[in-house]
């Protein structure tokens, strides 16, 4: 099957601290994989490289054959106008630790915005779909609140209702519920789980080995800015084969 | 004894502290009003006079005047500000430095020297030429109200930029990277994401500021421009009643600067919306 996210040799440096050191991986359309990795092993610069919030020091990501950040043109990549990586990252759907919901608009205004201001869709068009996207996140009540007046739990749910309402053809999930108290955590990995099981292309940074075990089709173990090891769910989690990997499983199963 | 005994709380009467404090307090400054009212009231003040030239069509005229040189100078320097602010924070050295020399020079000279500055530019540069297309004599152009409104207008960016720049910081980085990954560009995150929330932190001290400029626009009368002062001391100098006029300006002032005031508290409710408590939130479901 055709790769949608191809990542080859990604390096990124702040200062001094190389984040990642040469990263290269595909994922293929339709999966779900799920990144682990101790704190600092450049998980987030990784899934943030993807939709360039970071822009690799080298390397390049394509999403579904185009080059992100760049235009190609007989061998030289040119910068892409802000405008122009805008338009690409309106395909790439994100979700954050922290929700960041904006604070001054309602759940459905949170949610129609990007389809409204980005794709210039009709108002009312948006309205349509984006009250069934909350339907789907299960908050179709709470379309007229702000999202101080909600939980943890629901603000991260209208989050990911946000970045469905793009249409994107990849989604990409960081750390998705560290931020949330515990029993706040199922709500959102069950809205997870129904879109893995949808067919949408999902990566996934999480410390749910759980959840990583039933959604996910391959893990990827990453530590110290690089891939350790990779593979099928049951054979990474029943049977690692790095030691770094065994410890870290270890360490969190306890 | 048994606990029977000990009296219910029915059965008691609860005397109530006094603040004597306060009495005291209070007695001192009616007694104060008093004495300042009666003094007003005896001393050589025609209050006649004052009622009389309260709606005088010149100082009507000046207080007018006042407020379209205040509307125009919060226009250019919030404007100039808000460009500055974003200089600022930019990546680019040069930018930022030349934000921060703006904001330095502007600042440490006193108001009414840009005043006087800008007004008699033309005897740094008595003609204003853009090559093929005019010139001018300065002294046309740099009328009163173009003086004041530069003058006024740049310094008043100069301070407001700290103002913008504080409120641009309020907001945090997720803001811009949740707009960002929904495929907004940075200058439509500014206008819907950014500037929104900035303006809860923006509007209190840019209200006090307004109200401020208000009062600083009285510094104009010195290059005769045409506000409230002006025109009260063009009718003292020929009636001689100055303490009335000055009354007249003092009453105006405060009745903008309250006006004002009232319409601040509004505003800042406004952008404070999103964050009322979640019972009165709810119930406009
Ligand atoms: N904006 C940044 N500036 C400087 N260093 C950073 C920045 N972002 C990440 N790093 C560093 O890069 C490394 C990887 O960070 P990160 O990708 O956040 O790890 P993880 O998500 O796996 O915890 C860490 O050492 C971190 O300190
Ligand atoms: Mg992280």
């Amino acid at each position: 099957m055709k790769p949608i996210i191809e990542i080859s040799k990604v390096r990124k440096a702040f200062g001094t601290v190389e984040a990642l050191k040469g990263v290269s991986c595909d994922i293929a359309e339709g999966e779900v994989v799920c990144i682990l990795g101790p704190s600092g092993s450049g998980k987030s610069t990784l899934l943030r490289c993807i939709n360039q919030l970071e822009r690799p020091t080298s390397g390049i990501v394509r999403v579904g054959g185009e080059i992100i950040g760049y235009r190609e043109q007989a061998n030289h990549l040119y910068a892409l106008s802000n405008r122009q990586l805008a338009a690409q990252r309106s395909k790439i759907g994100m979700v954050f630790q922290q929700f960041n919901l904006f604070p001054h608009m309602t759940v459905l205004e949170n949610v129609i915005e990007g389809p409204v201001r980005v794709k210039k869709e009709l108002r009312a068009a948006s309205i349509q779909s984006a009250l069934q996207f909350l339907e789907r996140v299960g908050l179709a009540d709470k379309a007229n609140a702000y999202p101080s007046q909600l939980s943890g739990g629901q603000q991260q749910r209208v989050a990911i209702a946000r970045a469905l309402a793009m249409k994107p053809s990849v989604m990409l999930f960081d750390e998705p519920t560290s931020a949330l108290d515990p029993e706040l955590v199922g709500e959102v990995l069950l809205v997870m789980k129904e879109l893995a099981r949808s067919g949408l292309t999902m990566v996934i940074v999480t410390h749910e080995i759980a959840f990583a075990r039933e959604a996910a089709n391959r893990i990827i173990f990453m530590d110290g800015g690089a891939i350790v090891e990779a593979g099928k769910t049951g054979d990474l989690l029943g049977n690692p084969k790095n030691p770094r990997t065994r410890e870290f499983l270890a360490a969190v199963r306890h | 004894m048994s606990k029977n005994d000990l009296n219910t709380p029915d059965e008691y009467v609860f005397v109530r502290k006094i603040h004597y404090g306060r009495y005291l307090a209070v007695a001192l400054i009616i007694l104060l009003l008093g004495i300042i009212v009666r003094a007003f009231v005896v001393g050589k003040i025609a209050w006649a006079v004052v009622g009389e030239y309260l709606f005088d069509r010149d100082i009507m005229a000046g207080i007018v005047n006042s407020m379209i040189l205040t509307v125009f100078v919060m226009v250019v320097g919030v404007m100039l500000a808000v460009t500055v602010a974003l200089m600022a924070g930019s990546k680019n050295p040069v930018l930022r430095y030349t934000a921060r020399g703006y904001m330095f020079v502007f600042r440490s000279v006193p108001i009414l020297l840009q005043l006087l500055i800008w007004y008699n530019l033309a005897l740094i540069f008595p003609q204003i030429t853009i090559p093929f297309v005019v010139s001018v004599s300065t002294t046309q152009v740099l009328t009163p109200f173009v003086a004041a409104l530069l003058a006024f207008g740049i310094a008043q960016g100069a301070y407001t930029t700290e103002v913008i720049r504080s409120g641009l910081l309020s907001v945090g980085r997720g803001q811009v990277e949740a707009a960002a990954s929904i495929g907004m560009t940075y200058s439509q995150s500014l206008y819907r994401i950014i500037i929104p929330q900035a303006m809860r932190v923006i509007v209190p001290p840019l209200g006090n500021e307004t109200i401020g400029m208000v009062k600083y626009t009285s510094l104009a009368s010195v290059i005769q421009y045409r506000e409230i002062i002006y025109s009260a001391q063009s009718i003292y100098f020929a009636s001689g009643r100055v303490i009335e006029m000055l009354m007249v300006c003092a009453f105006w002032y405060a009745l903008v600067i309250g006006i004002l005031s009232i319409v601040q508290g509004y505003i800042e409710r406004y952008y404070n919306r999103s964050s009322r408590g979640s019972a009165a939130g709810e119930a406009d479901l």
